[in-house]
């Protein structure tokens, strides 16, 4: 997408803000120009330190998940016999909505970062999982074989096919889970939480009645949850030239 | 070079392919195996590349019994088995990078391993240096073939085994790779085991031919195609006659 375009798409919404503003007139929906300037007061303030903390939170999760998915993945995508055991486990879990598991795990996780770790790390791990463990299983035996014919046991066949295989399959995981990751953990920062952006909105929207302050905060959480999705399109273009070249 | 002793191979599903078969290459022969679809050629190629192995009976290659797939024999398949996220030069190199990660250690790679090896002098023996840099989805199904060639060669095999390795491609890229795949026979002293379903090949590429039947194959026959070392073979009287010889031999084998 050329950049000029998602300028003018940014540009587009603001315009509808301020429209929609106007048409409504109360102080729930304020014009973008005071949120920005909230946004502004907020980056002085505790907003940094909110959005530092959200931000953590996902990317620990992100690399707890592709850490413990990603070898889960590829081990079941070689064996048949294992995936047969797993698979329909996999199959009942995998469409589950993981947000409503922010309850239990909150029970179990108590205070702090852990909760919401792990609730996001659930909804990555299934995603990464299932994409990698296909991606595996579909690679074509006569390419694993003509590898096998150059000399290649289990650990190059890992090492040059299986590997470098999944690399695209957890991309694609991470880029289409990583909305559903930022809405979870909104979710999961309000409650028993007094960091994060999701308490930030919550905050300054139920509690204090700041709603220009709220909306810097919802622009602050799309802005991670769009940043993460450009990082890792960013990625799957540097470290998948090939997929777009055929 | 190869010796198939009193070989008998079944399919997980207990088709019985092979049945008390017993076959002889010598070094330096050209083979081409000829046979209907089904008649086991693709399952005798993997046998020999040490990818299956026989209910009974032994295989021997180069005087070994062969038990996993040796590091002097190249494999080429019919698609190519390139990675598809690997440049032209990456897959090319696939071969050598398997052995240094392994090193010499005379199982997966030969003892007398160098890492030194390169794959340049091949690249551009099979005319690949302008390709070197782009992906298999974007170069034509010859380059392809010639990269899958060039990866195979690089490891410098003594036994070279292709899966029908030129069907997807056209007549004259089909013709040029095959002149090719003869001069570099030559060029490296090599013993060729070619699998194809097509006469016109066979006649070509076989200094000898071996015909498979409808399994289960048991009795091993063997053509004679001296011809093929003639220049200009493809367009000779010979060459027809041979064709046209192959062609009611395998109308034979099939059931009517």
């Amino acid at each position: 997408m050329k950049r000029r375009d998602l300028l003018l798409a940014i540009l587009a919404l603001i315009v509808a803000w301020q429209i929609a503003a106007w048409v409504v007139r109360r102080p729930i929906l304020p014009p973008p120009l005071e949120v920005a300037a909230a946004f502004i007061t907020g980056l002085q303030g505790d907003l940094v330190g909110h959005f530092l903390v959200s931000l953590w939170r996902v990317i620990a999760s992100t690399a707890l998940a592709i850490a413990v998915a990603a070898p889960a993945g590829l081990i079941l995508g070689q064996s048949r016999r294992l995936n047969n055991i797993f698979s329909p486990v996999i199959y009942l879990v995998y469409p589950i909505p993981k947000v409503v598991f922010v309850p239990i795990v909150l029970l179990f996780f108590g205070l702090g970062d852990w909760p919401k770790i792990v609730i996001i790390f659930l909804i990555l791990f299934f995603q990464i999982l299932v994409l990698v463990r296909d991606q595996a299983a579909g690679l074509r035996p006569e390419l694993v074989q003509s590898v096998r014919s150059l000399g290649a046991g289990r650990r190059a066949l890992f090492r040059f096919v299986y590997l470098p295989a999944s690399l695209p399959a957890i991309l694609t995981a991470l880029r289409q889970s990583v909305g559903t990751a930022v809405a979870v953990l909104y979710v999961a920062e309000l409650y028993a939480t007094q960091r994060g952006l999701g308490y930030y909105i919550y905050l300054n929207g139920s509690t204090l009645f700041n709603y220009p302050a709220m909306y810097a905060g919802i622009v602050a959480m799309s802005i991670l949850g769009l940043s993460l999705y450009f990082t890792v399109d960013w990625m799957e273009r540097r470290v998948t030239p090939w997929q777009n070249k055929y | 070079m190869i010796a198939l002793d009193s070989l008998t191979y079944a399919h997980s599903q207990g088709n019985l392919i092979f049945e008390d078969y017993s076959w002889k290459v010598d070094q330096g022969d050209a083979w081409a195996v000829l046979g209907p679809s089904g008649c086991g050629k693709t399952t005798l190629l993997y046998l020999l590349a040490g990818l299956r192995f026989p209910g009974r009976g032994q295989i021997f290659v180069d005087g070994q019994p062969l038990s996993r797939p040796r590091p002097h024999t190249g494999l080429i398949l019919q698609d190519y088995g390139l990675l598809p996220w690997a440049t032209v030069r990456q897959n090319a190199e696939l071969g050598l990078r398997i052995r240094s990660f392994y090193g010499p250690d005379g199982k997966h790679s030969p003892e007398d391993f160098r890492p030194d090896v390169e794959v340049d002098p091949w690249l551009e023996r099979l005319g690949l240096v302008p390709v070197a840099d782009k992906y298999p989805g974007q170069i034509s199904g010859g380059q392809r073939q010639r990269t899958a060639i060039a990866r195979t060669l690089a490891l410098k095999p003594d036994l070279l085994l292709m899966d029908e390795p030129f069907s997807s491609l056209d007549a004259p890229t089909r013709e040029s790779l095959q002149n090719l795949t003869l001069e570099l026979k030559a060029e490296e002293h090599l013993t060729l085991v070619i699998v194809t379903h097509a006469i016109e090949e066979a006649a070509v590429l076989g200094g000898k031919i071996l015909l498979l039947q409808q399994p289960p194959n048991r009795q091993t026959i063997v053509i004679e195609n001296p011809g093929v070392q003639e220049p200009d073979f493809r367009n000779s009287k010979e060459y027809f006659d041979q064709c046209r010889e192959l062609r009611s031999m395998l109308e034979e084998t099939q059931p009517s």
